[in-house]
């Protein structure tokens, strides 16, 4: 925690760069998680997993 | 925020309170120390809050027995889950079946050709498809109108001109543009499938008029749209078998797509929503937690003057 706190949120700077960087992967994180799920929910369902059939 | 807080609880909360009193969570309520005025204003709200709920309630629970039509029952949708989309198999077949059969009469003047493409066609299908129809377009370099195969960007073609041609042609009786009809009509595509599924001969007593068929689905029962689903009244590319219920089932989908084409996006934007609002949902806790830890456990000692 100390060494988190020091080398990141202690100056402005590097804590408004830590921001942007975590928001960053955070959204990613975020999308890539719930594409996942959303594709094994409806797998066979979705233009994705028919348009082989159509190519 | 700290206006409100003020103007229901004085300064209490905003100022700092004699420790004693913080010992104990339930000594912060300030209930105890609201106007009547402001009393009688939340009880109000709340009152009036429970009562519209519970009348919504009501009206959705309700039978509706005083109606003369029946109420589409609730089918099995492969759509039908939080995180479920559409079955896009099913949303082509569905078009198929528009394009063969619901088109001779009923238009879909939202729906454009480039709409189809990664739904339920390739780009080259799309295309084809649209090459099928002539659309009128113009004026050209000298004036003139002319005619040409549709493109991607043409909506799709109307059979009738407008309104009074389309009631001229059908006794009187207007085919409703299908583009959102799944959103126009109680019970969406319940109502649909059984509106096409429903056709029945006419029981005792109903009289229908000439071009009217009976549906018990239809409100007043008497529907100017004779049955257009039998089995095997088209033929899948795909080879399903074309059942009326599968044809019934298939442009339902198809129509629920029309409706809402934004349906998948909105369901996958739903699980992001809950990792998102989770996320923050737990970190609220743990903030509250953290700013709380010291309030809670804090042991406060009178020590009297010594004199």
């Amino acid at each position: 925690m100390k060494v988190i706190y020091n080398t990141l949120f202690k100056r402005t700077s590097t804590y408004a760069v830590a921001i942007m960087a975590s928001a960053f992967f955070f959204e990613r994180a975020i999308d890539v998680s719930a594409n996942m799920i959303f594709d094994t929910v409806n797998k066979g369902k979705l233009w994705k997993d028919i348009k082989g059939k159509y190519e | 925020m700290a206006a409100t807080l003020r103007r229901f609880n004085g300064l209490r909360l905003l100022k700092s309170t004699p420790a004693l009193n913080l010992q104990q969570a339930k000594n912060l309520s300030s209930t105890s120390s609201w106007a009547s005025n402001n009393k009688k204003l939340i009880g109000a709200i709340g009152a009036v809050t429970g009562g519209v709920g519970a009348l919504l309630f009501a009206l959705e629970q309700s039978v509706e027995a005083s109606g003369s039509e029946v109420h589409a029952p609730a089918q099995p949708w492969s759509h039908r889950g939080l995180f479920s989309s559409l079955d896009h198999q099913s949303i082509r077949r569905g078009y198929e079946v528009y394009k063969q059969v619901c088109s001779a009469c009923h238009s879909m003047q939202y729906i454009a050709y480039r709409n189809l493409v990664g739904v339920s066609h390739t780009e080259e299908q799309a295309k084809a498809e649209a090459e099928q129809i002539t659309v009128r377009d113009g004026p050209d370099d000298t004036g003139n109108y002319f005619d040409r195969p549709g493109k991607l960007s043409d909506y799709f073609p109307s059979p009738y001109p407008n309104e009074e041609a389309a009631r001229a042609a059908n006794n009187g009786a207007y085919p409703p543009d299908l583009s959102y009809i799944v959103s126009a009509r109680k019970g969406g595509e319940d109502y649909i499938f059984s509106l096409l599924t429903g056709y029945h001969d006419a029981p005792a007593g109903v009289v229908l008029r000439e071009g009217q068929y009976f549906n018990p689905y239809f409100p007043g029962g008497a529907i100017s749209m004779a049955q257009v689903l039998y089995n095997e009244v088209i033929e899948y590319e795909d080879g399903t078998p074309p059942t009326q219920s599968q044809l019934a089932k298939d442009v339902a989908t198809f129509l629920k797509w029309t409706s809402e084409p934004e349906h998948d996006d909105r369901k996958q934007l739903l699980i992001r929503v809950i990792g998102i609002l989770g996320f923050l949902t737990a970190i609220s806790y743990y903030i509250k937690r953290h700013k709380w830890s010291s309030l809670k456990s804090r042991k406060i000692v009178f020590v009297p003057k010594e004199k």
